[in-house]
Order: C-alpha cells, then structure tokens, then sequence
C-alpha cells in the first residue's frame, strides 16, 4: 500500500519558488488503479515521480508497505524500484539500438538475472503482449502500438506489485489506445495496483478511482461524487 | 545479456561518435610505438656500430694535441704502464676494454715501419694484482653502465686479426710479431715468415686485413718486448678504451680524468654526442608527440562522451527507472572508456609497430622487430587517459535526475 503523507514539493525556477505539490494526502490500497488527471503543470508528474522514488519530497513522507521510501538509501531506493515498481513511459522511452527482446531484458539484466532466465521470462512477456514474432526487431522497425507492447512487456519483466504509468496512451491511435488500456486492466485484475497519469478522459474511465490535481492540490473524485449522491 | 553487453552494443550500433576519439588515442599510442620502436633500434645500431669502430676514447699524456685520432699514439711523449692498472682497477662504469699501447720506429731490411706494442688480454689476466678486477676477462657492458653487451671474450678474439676491431688480442708471444695488410704487403712477408726488427727475430703470426686506417701500416708486438727492444722502460703513448657510446658521451671523460688527473683524455666526443642526442631527442619527441595526441584524445573523449551523456538522456533516465543505480550508470561510461582506450592502446600499437618497421629501413636504415613491452605501456596510458576523461561526464550521467524520463519532465 501507498501512502502520501503531508507531503510538499517546492521548486526553485528563477529564482522563484512553485509549489508543485501541496500538503497532499493519499491512499492507494494495494490492487488500487487511479488515474491521476489535471491540467499541464498541475503537479501529475511530480507525484508519479515522488511514488518512484525519484524525488524526494520538500517535506511529508512516502511510504510504501509502511516503508518511508526517501529514509532509504539511494541504493536501496533503486532496489525497490526494480523489484516493487514497473514504469510506463508515453513515448515508450526503448532503447534504439537493442531488440524488442533485449529491450524487456534490461530490468533483468539490472536484477542480476541470468542470461537463460532474462531470455525465458522475456520471451514469455513478449508473447503475453501479442508480440512473439516481433522479438528480435529493433524499435524502428515496430509501430507505436508495438513499441508500447514492448514497454508494457519490460515492465512486466521484473513482476512488479505497482505500475506507474505516465500518459501510456498520449501518442497511440484510438485502436492501440484500447488495446494499451486492456493491458493495463488485464495487470490490474492480476493483482497489480496501476497509478496512471493522464490527460485522456477515455484511458481514466478504465480505472476504479480518478484524483484530479489542480495546482498541487489533490480531490479524489469518487469521494466527492459519493459525496454529492448522499 | 550482461551489462557490459549493453556497452558493446551501444557502440557497435552506434559507432560514429566515437570514432574520432578512438582515432586520436589511436594515433598517440602509434606515434609512441613507431618512434620509440624505431629508436631503441636505432640505439642499438649506434651502440653495435661504436664497437665495431673500436676504441672510442683515448687516454694520453698531458702534452699531446690529438691531430689524427688513429695516430694517437706517435707523438713520442709517455706516460707509466701503470696506469693501465690503475684504470681496470677503478672498473669505471662503461669501461668495456683496455688497450695500452707504445709507438716506436724500427726498420725491416732498411724499410722503416712503425712498430707498436700491446698488451695481450692474457697478460692482464695473469697478474696477480689485477686477478681479482675480472675486467677483461668477462663481459663488463651487461652489468655496469649502458652497454648492451660486452665486448670482450668468444671464440673470435682467439684470432689475432681480431685486433682490427676489437684492439686488443687475447694472446702474443714475445718474439710474435702481427703486420698490417699494407706493410705485410710492401715486405712482401706472410703468416709463418720470420722478420728481424730491432736485432731481435720475430715470427708473423698473422696479417690484419684492410682497416683503412694507419694502423694497415703497422708491426704489432708484445708491450713488454717494444719496451725492452726501444729501451724506454715501463711507459705507454696511450691507452685505447673500448667504452659505451653512452658512456662515452657521458659521464665516463670526467671520470677518467678524475682517476687519472696527469692525462689528458679525449674521445670520438662529437660522433658519439650526437648520436646519442639524436636518440635521446627522437625518444623524447616520441613521448612528447604521444602526451600532445593523448592530450587531443582526453579531450575528445571527454567533449563525446558529455554529448553522449546529453544525447542519452532519456535512455539514462529510463534506465535509472528500471533500477539502475548511480554507479551502474558510471560504470557503463567508465566501461565504454576502457574499451576506448584498449581499443585505442592496441590499435595504436599495430599501427605503430607496423609503421616502424616500414619507416625504420627506410629512413635510417634500421631493421626492427615487435616491441611487446610497447604493447603494455600503449594500452595501460590509452586505457588510463581514456577513463579519466570520461570520469567527469561519468559522474554527470549518474547525476541525472532521472524524472526527465516522464513526459513533461
């Protein structure tokens, strides 16, 4: 489970400081799937960030399994990403020059996996994604929709318990989007909690909870519509 | 995959940016190969070509103006055989060999001729007080100063036309006598004749091919037989050194002179000099030539591997989500610099290796063969110079934040 605990996040640009995150608080059950919407700048990629364990916060904690994650070590930091937390990227973020395969071998490789298993477990999520005769092509020779298989693919690689995704359907056609969308409910319904950021209404109405974040300031959108029915 | 599968693979795919920094660290490494490659056989060369011009310097009385460097020795004026003692006993640094000799003139059936007197190795060796110096009877060069090799013993010096080259003999009896190629020539006298030279009948027992030198001139016999025959008692006109041309260039004239303070020493000073400065300055070009290209190296390796770092951004970022550590990251750079520089260090080597022995015959006619320890200090500096230009931009990667990798980061 995680948890946003009074958490501030202040920047300095040009010698101003901006909020990005404000006094938030918030619970994400294990097996929970957000969607985190709001406006550009609204602090959406400031909270996939602090949940990964790449920012720290200006004050407040992030826990996860009742662990602060920023009272560990850089290196036991990374350690927890890369067993506990599995990123989806908009713009997919492949490497060029490896192939599908070496691509969904790379969390592996940074576990410490053997060469066999990295080969085995990335062929195995290769074909979860549909993409069994695409693993020995490179990046550009795949489409958008392949691509972001191929990402969904390595971030499965590790078997996370958490996927962050950020804008997974911002550059893909409605067709692929759908098909994206059914992945990541098929992850959640495996167990999986899903924190996804988005500016796409239609990818929101596939998770169970929406949080809107306007100027650093989270509302948890189910609460209020309960609210407003009672 | 390993990790440093991913290093490999980012330059075989991608190969371009590095090339100019593989290219330039390759050239350092080339340029020290070649030149030094070329010039420690040339080294040798010289070294080989100074023994074979004999002795390289004289020791004379104090007096004596040096006209011809091969006539040193006919001037008239003395000095005590015991300084030949002296000498071997000092066993100054570079002292490969001793020749003392003493000039007199004589007459063969009314021809006059230059009779000179020498001393045989084996004398040397049989007096007691010298037994324990072990100067010409082993090789001295191997142990002491800067020659490659000695110059004394082996089968050779058994041969008494050995004294065109090597100046001194190991054996000569007291009536043996050894002419030059021109007076044996103008005496009309061979191998196993008998002549009379100062009332005393000596047996030829060889005659010194060409030297080209007034030496072709000349009647060798035993020192101790010149002596008593001219009646001049225990002195010499000089004593030949055989020497290291390094030596000889070096500190080895202020050290003869220090041990022999009433002589006058003098050697092929400007031959020797400049050889050995043109060694030195060819070494020293060669090291500068690879710190300059090194230096060009560093400073490409590091300005490509900071637009690498600038250019793999995102790809860093990504991998520092998928949990890649700070250090990860460092060592893929600092992996990606060894193989530069390897690369680099053992390219250079075979280009340079190959170029000295193309350029070596040709430019100063000097053979030359593979210099392994070259290969060591060629990859081991490249290797060196390539990580620690790529340090800093190393730190830079591991430094980065990695939320660059979320879409409006």
């Amino acid at each position: 489970m995680y948890s946003l605990e009074n958490v501030i996040k202040k920047y300095e640009r040009h010698g101003q400081e901006v909020t990005a995150l404000d006094d938030t608080n918030l619970e994400i059950p294990d097996n929970d799937f957000v969607a985190i919407i709001g406006p550009s700048g609204s602090g959406k990629t400031t909270m996939l960030s602090l949940l990964g364990g790449m920012l720290a916060p200006s004050s407040g904690k992030v826990v996860l399994d009742g662990v602060s994650l920023y009272d560990l070590s850089v290196k036991e930091r990374t350690k927890v990403r890369s067993t506990k937390i599995g990123f989806v990227f908009q713009s997919f973020n492949l490497i060029p020059w490896l192939t599908a395969r070496e691509n969904v071998q790379i969390p592996l490789v940074l576990a410490g996996c053997d060469s066999e298993q990295q080969q085995q477990r990335a062929s195995a999520m290769l074909e979860k994604v549909g993409l069994a005769d695409r693993m020995r092509h490179k990046p550009s020779e795949m489409s958008q929709g392949q691509q972001q298989r191929v990402a969904l693919a390595r971030t499965l690689a590790n078997d996370p318990q958490i996927i962050l995704a950020d804008e997974p359907t911002g550059n893909l056609d409605p067709e692929t989007r759908e098909q994206v969308m059914e992945y990541l409910t098929e992850f959640h319904q495996d167990g999986r909690t899903i924190v996804m950021v988005t500016h796409d209404e239609a990818a929101a109405k596939f998770a169970t909870r929406t949080i809107r974040l306007v100027a650093g300031v989270a509302a948890d959108l189910n609460t209020e519509s309960q609210a407003e029915a009672a | 995959m390993k990790p440093y599968s991913l290093i490999l693979k980012e330059l075989w795919q991608r190969p371009t940016p590095m090339l100019t920094s593989l290219v330039a660290v390759t050239l350092g490494v080339t340029a020290l190969v070649a030149i030094q490659n070329i010039t420690v056989y040339s080294e040798q060369k010289i070294s080989s070509e100074m023994d074979s011009l004999g002795a390289n310097v004289l020791v004379l009385p104090p007096s004596v103006s040096l006209q011809n460097y091969y006539s040193a020795d006919m001037h008239g004026k003395t000095m005590p055989e015991e300084y030949v003692t002296q000498l071997a006993l000092a066993k100054l640094p570079g002292v490969q060999n001793l020749a003392p000799k003493l000039c007199v003139e004589a007459d063969v059936d009314s021809i006059p001729v230059v009779l000179t007197g020498i001393l045989p190795r084996s004398e040397f060796e049989a007096k007691a007080a010298w037994q324990g110096m072990s100067l010409l009877t082993s090789s001295v060069g191997s142990d002491r100063g800067c020659c490659a090799t000695g110059i004394t013993g082996g089968d050779e010096d058994e041969d008494p036309t050995a004294l065109a080259t090597k100046r001194s003999i190991k054996d000569l009896g007291k009536d043996e006598v050894i002419l030059g190629s021109e007076i044996a020539s103008q005496l009309g006298s061979q191998k196993g004749d008998k002549i009379t030279l100062l009332e005393k009948e000596f047996k030829i027992i060889a005659v010194l091919p060409a030297t080209g030198t007034i030496d072709d001139g000349r009647l060798f016999a035993h020192l101790h037989t010149v002596q008593e025959l001219s009646g001049s008692g225990p002195v010499v006109n000089v004593i030949e050194i055989m020497a290291c041309c390094e030596d000889a260039a070096g500190d080895l004239v202020g050290d003869l002179s220090k041990e022999l303070p009433d002589t006058r020493v003098v050697t092929i000073s400007q031959v020797v000099e400049t050889q050995v400065a043109v060694n030195g300055l060819m070494s020293r070009l060669s090291w500068l030539f690879f710190s300059i290209l090194l230096l060009v190296g560093a400073a490409s390796i590091a300005s490509v591997m900071y637009s690498n770092v600038s250019e793999r951004r995102k790809e860093i970022g990504t991998l520092m989500a998928l949990g890649a550590s700070p250090a990860f990251v460092t060592r893929l750079f600092l992996g990606k610099a060894t193989i530069l520089g390897f690369a680099g260090g053992l390219g250079g080597f075979l280009l340079g290796t190959v170029l000295a022995y193309i350029l070596g015959p040709q430019l100063l006619g000097v053979a030359v063969q593979p210099m392994p320890q070259l290969c060591l200090i060629g990859i081991g500096v490249a290797t060196l110079v390539a990580v620690v230009a790529s340090y800093l931009p190393a730190r830079h990667a591991a430094g980065l934040d990695p939320c660059l990798v979320f879409n409006d980061a």
